[in-house]
């Protein structure tokens, strides 16, 4: 391993670092709890415990195969995020994506088409949203955070008028195999499927070509980039299409889970679960260095939490506060300043 | 010792200073003092460690060994050794203005000046209260400024005034400048040492960082040398005459740089670059000029006379109102810098952290980013490629990096310069405009610069190099053309350069005086 590949492996750990270690320490508390509860150690891998796996019907279930398949949906906003946010960007409006692609997918099925041809037609309601953010953000200079909040609060009447006010039910063979399908001799859910296909092309697209350094730069000095000769604003652009195009994905394995779309819930303030997950692998809000495996392990980290609340019988009113303590605590230990912080009180504190 | 400077008690006094940032032991058992009524200029080539001292001094950097003693200061250093954070080392009485102007642009002069002791009433800002007091500042310094006015749209010389306003605004025992002088011209220049004296007198503490030698001599009380992070010594002024001094801050004698040869006596037909009728705004009215291969143009004139800007015209940067530019004869899409750098045209502008350096980035991939620019975002460097390209540059250069993964940000700022100057020598360009090339960097490095820029001359480049320093202009370039008020006030031919022929011109413009 040369230097260079060494720096980059060094940033790609620190970034996944330290989501991975609270998800394996919400594991450990989730197993002292079921060892409680039935009193044998055992009991934490066995039917009802928090990490068994059990084969029902031939497919793995389980809490754990839970958190998986749900956890797609904010792992594929967070990559798309991850990159606007690399670019010096915000988007606030993939949850209303979610809910005009969700929209477009249900009415195209609706009216009679089949699934194979409402999927590709939601995705290209998905990129039409992506290039109005991009065109308002570079051709029309919006600050991105006000550009794309345009289409959050916006574009919630468009998913109503596409669904007419209603919220649209189907059945289709294709689309549910999104969120339930089965891939014969590959017991993992699809959703995780899609979301690990959507993280190896954005990973071959930005890593395996000079695009993720080109973002990285345009974030780290706008300025100096364009002078520099990058094509800033196209890459830019692009960003802000990649993230739509990922939140489009997430809106239909999420409107294929619950088999309906409601233009009014369906991504409801995920954007800020996707702004979270970036944040809690590592990015900072102000652009430069992205590590698409801190994002993706910081959405699993949200839904690890998710779904210890629901296990443990937590509220959903009150949920939101114990997930908040948890990301708080994962992005002041991930900040090095924080740490070396740390130390100096310790240290003073022995002596 | 000076008599003078010898009764005059001591302001702050730092002792055995040390300081390490990974791969690099910045500083070594510095021991420095600054008395009350003294210029005490502190000297150094790049990474001498003169900017880790001062942010030591300012509570920016903390010192890994080492004391810092402010006499008269109210309130002891809560650590008991020296300022833990930048308020701490202000409240103490010291007090700086960085090189990079560390003000807001977005706010006002007055607001700017204010910031952080602002007075309230009920919890309300009392503006004209501190548009009142920001005026005095800056009447004291001897400017009349509408405090009302936008910071960024100041010029960088009044930002420099404002920002040393900021720093005598609260009650300073210390003030540090560092470069100061940077990006003001002669006269201003002048202003400013006349305050300082005047400062000097009333007992104020000041230390200075220049690499100009003639300033220094100029104004300073006594001179404290460092390099590589060690203390050389300390010496009354007149006990060091610039040769010497010189000879303290590179450890080797320098001879002054002699005039490079004239132009070849057959200049090629077809011009490099040839601009016409260039105009932009109400910065630069028309200009013409052609350069040819082979030979430096020296660009010269005052500050906002245009120079700046008539290169950021040419390179597309700012996008003209009027003219056009060509490169061998070939038309280049006004505005579009991609097109430039397509037609061959490399720009190093003035202003290295807001235009050139992506801090997040490394050394390698701040020196690569010209060039995979231009390769496009799907033909990446081969890896093996890419350090052979960096490794060469770096012994080429001489970069001073721990190694080509570091940090840009980790480097002096003359090393970040040199990173930026082959950033843009790895698209091998023909035409190559520099803005400023050696702005804050010490002879040493400034002698590198020259003769490597020579050097490239010689191998069939184009320069045209935009420098305050007249001498420098004097000493590189075949021709000059001056600017004056936004326009061409002259062209002094290759036999004719001098620093009296530029001045003549910058100051009588092409009239005769």
């Amino acid at each position: 391993m040369n230097a260079s590949a060494m720096h980059s492996w060094h940033r790609w750990r620190s970034a996944i670092a330290w989501p991975l270690v609270a998800i394996v320490m919400l594991l450990l508390v989730n197993a002292a709890f079921d060892w409680t509860r039935t009193g044998t150690f055992a009991g934490a891998f066995q039917r009802g415990g928090f990490l068994s796996i059990v084969m029902i019907d031939g497919r793995p279930t389980g809490a754990i195969m839970d958190t998986l398949s749900r956890g797609a949906t904010v792992a594929l906003l967070a990559i798309g995020m991850a990159l606007v946010i690399a670019g010096r960007g915000i988007d606030l409006s993939i949850g209303t994506v979610m809910a005009i692609t969700g929209v477009t997918a249900a009415a195209v099925v609706d009216r009679g088409a089949p699934g194979w041809l409402a999927i590709p037609a939601a995705l290209a309601a998905a990129l039409v949203c992506g290039a109005w953010n991009g065109f308002l953000v570079t051709i029309g200079r919006l600050q991105p955070f006000v550009a794309t909040l345009i289409l959050m609060v916006a574009g919630r009447g468009i998913a109503q008028a596409l669904a007419d006010g209603q919220i649209l039910t189907f059945r289709d063979p294709v689309i549910e195999f999104l969120s339930g399908g089965r891939v014969p001799w590959l017991p993992v859910p699809v959703p995780l499927l899609v979301a690990m296909l959507a993280a190896l092309v954005t990973f071959i697209a930005t890593r395996r070509t000079a695009a993720g350094l080109l973002l990285e730069a345009v974030g780290s000095n706008p300025g100096a980039a364009r002078l520099a000769g990058i094509r800033e604003r196209l890459l830019v652009f692009v960003t802000y299409v990649a993230s739509a195009l990922c939140a489009g994905l997430a809106g239909l394995i999420e409107c294929a889970r619950v088999r309906s779309a409601d233009p009014s819930r369906l991504g409801l303030s995920l954007e800020l679960a996707g702004i979270f997950a970036v944040v809690a692998g590592g990015a900072s809000l102000a652009g430069g260095r992205f590590v698409l495996g801190g994002a993706i392990a910081g959405a699993y980290l949200l839904q690890t939490m998710t779904t210890t609340m629901y296990a443990r019988d937590v509220s959903s009113d009150v949920a939101p506060l114990p997930i908040a303590c948890v990301i708080l605590a994962v992005c002041l230990l991930g900040s090095p300043r924080f740490r070396s912080d740390l130390r100096a009180i310790v240290k003073r504190g022995k002596q | 010792m000076d008599a003078r400077t010898e009764e005059l008690p001591v302001a702050v006094r730092a002792q055995g200073l040390g300081k390490s940032f990974p791969g690099v032991r910045a500083l070594t058992n510095v021991d420095f003092d600054v008395r009350h009524g003294e210029v005490h200029a502190l000297m150094g080539e790049n990474g001498a460690g003169k900017s880790t001292l001062i942010r030591i001094l300012s509570g920016v950097h903390r010192a890994d060994e080492g004391t810092i003693t402010v006499t008269g200061a109210a309130v002891p250093f809560r650590n008991g050794r020296f300022p833990g954070s930048p308020g701490e080392a202000e409240r103490a009485g010291i007090s700086v203005v960085h090189q990079e102007i560390d003000l807001l642009p977005n706010l006002s002069v007055a607001e700017n000046i204010g910031l952080g002791r602002q007075r309230t009433r009920f919890g309300l800002l009392l503006q004209r209260l501190m548009r009142e007091r920001a005026t005095a500042a800056l009447a004291r310094l001897g400017i009349a400024l509408n405090v009302r006015l936008r910071l960024a749209d100041c010029p960088i010389a009044v930002r420099q005034m404002v920002a040393i306003a900021r720093a005598l605004d609260v009650s300073a025992q210390l003030l540090i400048l560092d470069e100061p002088t940077s990006s003001l011209d002669a006269e201003e220049t002048a202003r400013l040492f006349t305050m300082l004296r005047r400062l000097r007198d009333g007992g104020l503490a000041i230390v200075l960082i220049s690499h100009s030698i003639g300033e220094v001599c100029s104004i300073a009380d006594r001179i404290t040398v460092l390099r590589n992070g060690t203390r050389v010594g300390t010496w009354n002024a007149p006990e060091l005459p610039p040769a010497a001094l010189v000879e303290m801050m590179t450890g080797r004698t320098v001879t002054s740089g002699e005039r490079s040869s004239v132009a070849p006596a057959v200049l090629p037909e077809l011009p490099a670059l040839r601009a016409e009728d260039l105009a932009c705004g109400h910065v630069l009215g028309p200009v013409t000029l052609s350069l040819h291969a082979g030979e430096t143009l020296g660009i010269a004139g005052l500050l906002g006379s245009g120079r700046s800007e008539l290169l950021r015209a040419i390179f597309g940067a700012d996008a003209p109102d009027g003219g056009t530019v060509a490169v061998k004869g070939v038309r280049v899409r006004p505005g579009s810098v991609r097109a430039s750098i397509a037609a061959g045209m490399a720009f190093l502008s003035e202003d290295r952290a807001r235009d050139g350096v992506f801090a997040d980035l490394s050394v390698g991939e701040n020196l690569l980013m010209a060039l995979q620019a231009r390769c496009g975002a799907m033909r990446p460097i081969p890896r093996t490629e890419a350090k052979a390209i960096v490794d060469r540059f770096i012994a080429a250069l001489g970069i001073r990096a721990a190694s080509a993964d570091a940090p840009i940000a980790s480097l002096s700022g003359g090393n970040q310069q040199k990173v930026l100057l082959a950033r843009w020598l790895a698209i091998e360009p023909t035409v190559l405009l520099l803005d400023e090339p050696t702005r804050g960097m010490d002879v040493g490095a400034r002698a590198e610069i020259e003769s490597l820029l020579a050097s490239l001359r010689h191998r069939g480049l184009a320069l045209a190099i935009v420098s305050s320093e007249l001498d420098e202009t004097v000493r590189t370039s075949q021709r000059v053309l001056v600017l004056r008020d936004r326009a061409v006030a002259g062209m002094i031919e290759s036999a004719d350069v001098s620093e009296g022929a530029i001045l003549a011109l910058v100051a009588h413009g092409g009239d005769p005086a």
